[in-house]
């Protein structure tokens, strides 16, 4: 390809950067002040394109158009600054995670609010008045809305920027990025800043959404792409920093259209299709920013948040009583074949709900104990599930060898994130793991050869007996009490008492000799090899896998299941994920409108049960332990 | 001291988690007296400024300030009654610079509740009480040393007008003869008619700046007096500050 072809792909580069970085930077303003990740960032975004375009339509010309852009940008801050004094405004006490669930119910609804407002069909806006052309650069046609929107991004930046450094609002916002508590302490009200902050991130993300109106069509896929999108240019910018989120912006936005630009390649022989790598590009550019700057390009360490929330109880072994019960539970679950003889879809479901509750302990066990919040768990639940899925398509491997080489690979896999994963923490780990999650996803999705791309593998069946569901549900049930008896026996042993140990504190805990990094990167390998086996029960169960299997939205399923259950229980992740694959199997298929219903219930118990259901429920038995 | 103390704790307790840090404190501070609460390291007197602030979130008891019950209020509506705290960590915004960590403490001026105007401060006024600030207006606090940040912290403080300033550990881990700076301070600021009470493991420091002294162990209250007393008083003075 030609030197003016680069050129032209690198502007076009330019123009995706503006907004990616008006959505990063809301992102940014927003964590860094409240701390929230506010997943539902996309969302808003979403909504910024349909608002935008419904404006245009129905007002109509100039006014419509860009009148609307900039009253929608208003009306998404609005609806922030409503969100935050609704919601979140009751959870900054609550642990992080459950700030991150709540705000993953508002993507679940504002999704479905899209969905009955303006229907599924994807809407194309009007092109922009008075920017309806195109100018010959490199001898090119560049639409001059796309030249427009290159300028968008350095404007906003240096707006921003002079905000940030000028006025007193910036100067508290930069104070409150660093230390929110003090800034309390010196008399400034955090509810309104907070409201503020948030307003203004939203009208960013609105006005980012907006923009996009003349260029492409609303979809209400949009909410999670530009989410995704978002995240990685946070982090490869820096938490906070939005000069960093600027810089990241252009250098991920280049480098996907230049991918595009250079299309396919021949070297030696092997056509090597580069528009194809735009979905790794990113996640690479990620996966090595971090790795080589933990806290992105221009961000700094962080202040650990000053929580006034309480410390965490520690875990404790279980009473006689409970061991009973887990034994009750046990047995009634191995006579469940002679019970549910006459309804097959007792076992299917049952089958479904035993490998998420090998699935979420799994995660449990590094994001709890281990204090690593893992946001890719479905990598190595994938990797188990393709594992043995294409041993027995290549190798016609047996059922058992396929069984053994899912948590293998798995293991594999875990043992290689986690050697990076362990080197980040908080928000960066989870950025990091969900970046090698999307990495296994897009090499699934795209070595068709191998994998069979988006078709998936087929006809990965069970040999008899297990063929029939009671004997696969045996299978499953005894695997998965195996696993979750496994990862419970390491968490009171030595070796769990030190990965606690080391996510309570690093420094006393390396002081004693205990190599934390090491220890959470075995914790993180052995979570990872015990979902592998819930992926290999995945594969066969189903009789057939597609990319889905890693889909973010398993990885995000994972961590609503343990935080549902509450993640400062053991036997949380087990309530939670039998709770969350009943409702998702029975409940949700009913309605078409099943993600706001999630996302509502997910709402009632984050406000209700801050603490999961599993530490409701103990809460509850401790206070009449103590009054009675 | 004056009748109405201007902070008085009844019967303070505080926790972390399941741990009990304060046992039930009683304690007073006059109006434009300096205080001292003295104890090793551990004794609770962070804690106790800290759960007199509002900052810590397990804690019962009475605390009232200038005549009014504050021990339901937020951080930030203590500190807006004229209540000024500086961390003993410090706690400087590293990314601002002087004059900017200065502008976030600012507050309006304020009365006492007698209709006597507290003290005000205005960055010149603390840039010449704090003539080392003056000299670098448009330093980011992380690139200061120790004792200029302690400057700051206290600057910081003043420019919300305070009536009560809770200083905790100005002498800690600061060069001699900026000790020695902070000591002349705090009795300057006394003589504006500001009350203060500021934590101390140090006897010595102690004397030159404070009326009356309580001490503290191990979250109790074992002894209070006057300073003089206390600087007389070697069986105390052995049993719970030396080290």
């Amino acid at each position: 390809m030609t030197l003016n072809a680069l050129l032209f792909q690198a502007l076009n580069g330019l123009s995706s950067a503006s907004s990616l970085f008006l959505v990063a930077a809301g992102l940014s303003l927003i964590f860094g002040v409240t701390r929230i990740v506010n997943i539902a960032h996309g969302s808003l975004y979403m909504l910024g394109t349909y608002i935008a375009y419904s404006l245009a339509m129905h007002i109509g010309g100039a006014l419509g158009f860009w009148g609307g852009i900039v009253a929608t940008a208003v009306v998404v801050g609005i609806l922030g600054a409503l969100i935050e004094i609704v919601l979140l405004r009751r959870i900054y006490r609550a642990p992080e995670l459950f700030q991150l669930l709540a705000t993953f119910a508002l993507v679940l609804i504002i999704n479905d609010a899209a969905l009955w407002i303006w229907g599924p069909e994807d809407l194309l806006g009007p092109r922009a008045p008075g920017l309806r052309d195109a100018i010959e650069i490199l001898g090119r046609h560049l639409p001059t809305y796309d030249l427009f929107l290159i300028f968008v991004g350095p404007v906003v930046l240096i707006a921003m920027h002079l905000a940030l450094a000028r006025t007193r609002l910036g100067r508290l916002v930069r104070a409150a990025t660093q230390d929110r508590e003090m800034v309390g302490a010196l008399g400034v009200n955090q509810a309104i800043l907070f409201t503020v902050v948030f307003a203004l991130g939203s009208a960013l993300a609105g006005l980012g959404g907006a923009l996009q109106v003349a260029r492409e069509p609303a979809n209400l896929s949009t909410d999670l792409t530009a989410i995704s999108d978002a995240f990685v240019v946070v982090v490869v910018g820096g938490m906070g920093s939005i000069g960093g989120a600027y810089l990241a912006a252009v250098i991920i936005a280049e480098v996907k259209a230049l991918c595009i630009g250079i299309g396919v390649l021949h070297i030696a022989g092997m056509a090597l299709n580069f528009s194809k790598l735009t979905l790794v590009a990113e996640f690479l550019v990620m996966a090595i920013v971090l790795i080589v700057r933990p806290y992105g390009l221009l961000g700094r360490v962080q202040a650990a948040v000053r929580s006034i929330a309480e410390p965490e109880e520690p875990i404790r072994a279980a009473t006689p009583t409970f061991k009973l019960f887990a034994t009750a539970v046990l047995v009634i679950l191995i006579f469940m074949p002679l019970l549910a003889r006459n309804s097959p879809y007792t076992l299917v479901l049952g089958i479904d709900v035993l490998i998420a509750v090998l699935f979420a302990t799994s995660l449990h066990f590094i994001m709890g104990p281990g204090g690593m919040h893992s946001f890719g768990h479905a990598a190595y639940f994938g990797l188990g599930a393709y594992g043995a899925a294409l041993l027995v398509k290549w190798l016609g491997a047996p059922m058992s060898v396929a069984l053994i080489a899912a948590p293998a690979v798995a293991l594999a896999g875990g043992l290689l994130f986690g050697w990076f994963a362990v080197r980040l923490e908080g928000v960066y780990l989870a950025m990091i793991t969900l970046a090698f999650a999307q990495i296994v996803w897009a090499l699934v999705f795209q070595w068709e050869e191998l994998t069979g791309g988006s078709n998936g593998v087929i006809g990965v069946w069970p040999p008899p007996p297990f063929d029939k569901s009671g004997f696969y549900f045996l299978l499953t049930l005894a695997l998965t009490a195996l696993g979750v008896f496994l990862l419970r026996r390491f968490l009171f042993a030595p070796f769990g008492y030190a990965m606690r140990a080391g996510r309570d504190s690093p420094l006393r805990a390396e002081a004693i000799g205990i190599h934390v990094k090491r220890v959470h990167w075995l914790g993180f390998a052995i979570a990872g090899c015990v979902c592998g086996i819930a992926g290999g029960l995945f594969a066969f169960a189903k009789g057939s896998i597609s990319p889905e299997t890693i889909h973010v939205q398993r990885s995000i399923d994972g961590l609503v299941m343990v935080l549902l259950g509450g993640i400062q229980t053991l036997t949380g992740p087990i309530v939670g994920a039998s709770l969350f694959a009943t409702l998702q199997d029975t409940v949700m298929r009913q309605t078409e409108y099943w993600r706001a219903l999630l996302g509502g219930i997910i709402l009632v118990l984050v406000l209700a049960f801050p603490g999961g259901i599993v530490g409701a429920f103990t809460r509850l038995f401790t206070k009449r332990a103590a009054v009675t | 001291m004056t009748t109405d103390p201007m902070l008085k704790l009844e019967s303070l307790s505080a926790w972390y988690g399941a741990a009990r840090i304060l046992y039930d404190l009683d304690l007073e501070v006059g109006r434009g007296e300096v205080v001292a609460l003295m104890g090793r390291n551990g004794a609770g007197k962070s804690t106790t400024m800290k759960a007199i602030m509002g900052l810590i979130a397990h804690r019962t008891g009475g605390v009232h300030f200038n005549g009014r019950d504050i021990s339901r209020l937020k951080p930030f509506e203590i500190a807006r009654l004229g209540l000024g705290f500086t961390p003993e960590d410090r706690r400087i915004f590293v990314d601002l610079t002087v004059i900017e960590n200065l502008d976030i403490g600012r507050q309006p001026t304020r009365q006492f509740a007698d209709g006597h105007p507290a003290p005000a401060w205005t960055p010149e006024k603390l840039f010449a009480l704090f003539p080392n600030l003056a000299e670098m207006p448009n330093r980011p606090g992380g690139r200061m040393s120790g004792g200029e940040q302690q400057m700051l912290t206290v600057a910081r403080t003043l420019m919300g007008n305070p009536l009560l300033v809770l200083l905790d550990e100005p002498s800690e881990g600061v060069a001699p003869v900026i000790v020695e700076q902070m000591a002349n301070t705090i009795v300057g600021l006394k003589k504006e008619g500001l009350s203060i009470l500021l934590s101390e493991q140090n006897v010595h420091f102690a004397r030159l700046v404070s009326d009356r002294v309580y001490v503290l162990e191990k979250g109790q209250i074992r002894w209070h007096g006057t300073i003089s007393d206390l600087a007389a008083n070697a069986e105390i003075q052995r049993a719970y500050l030396a080290v």
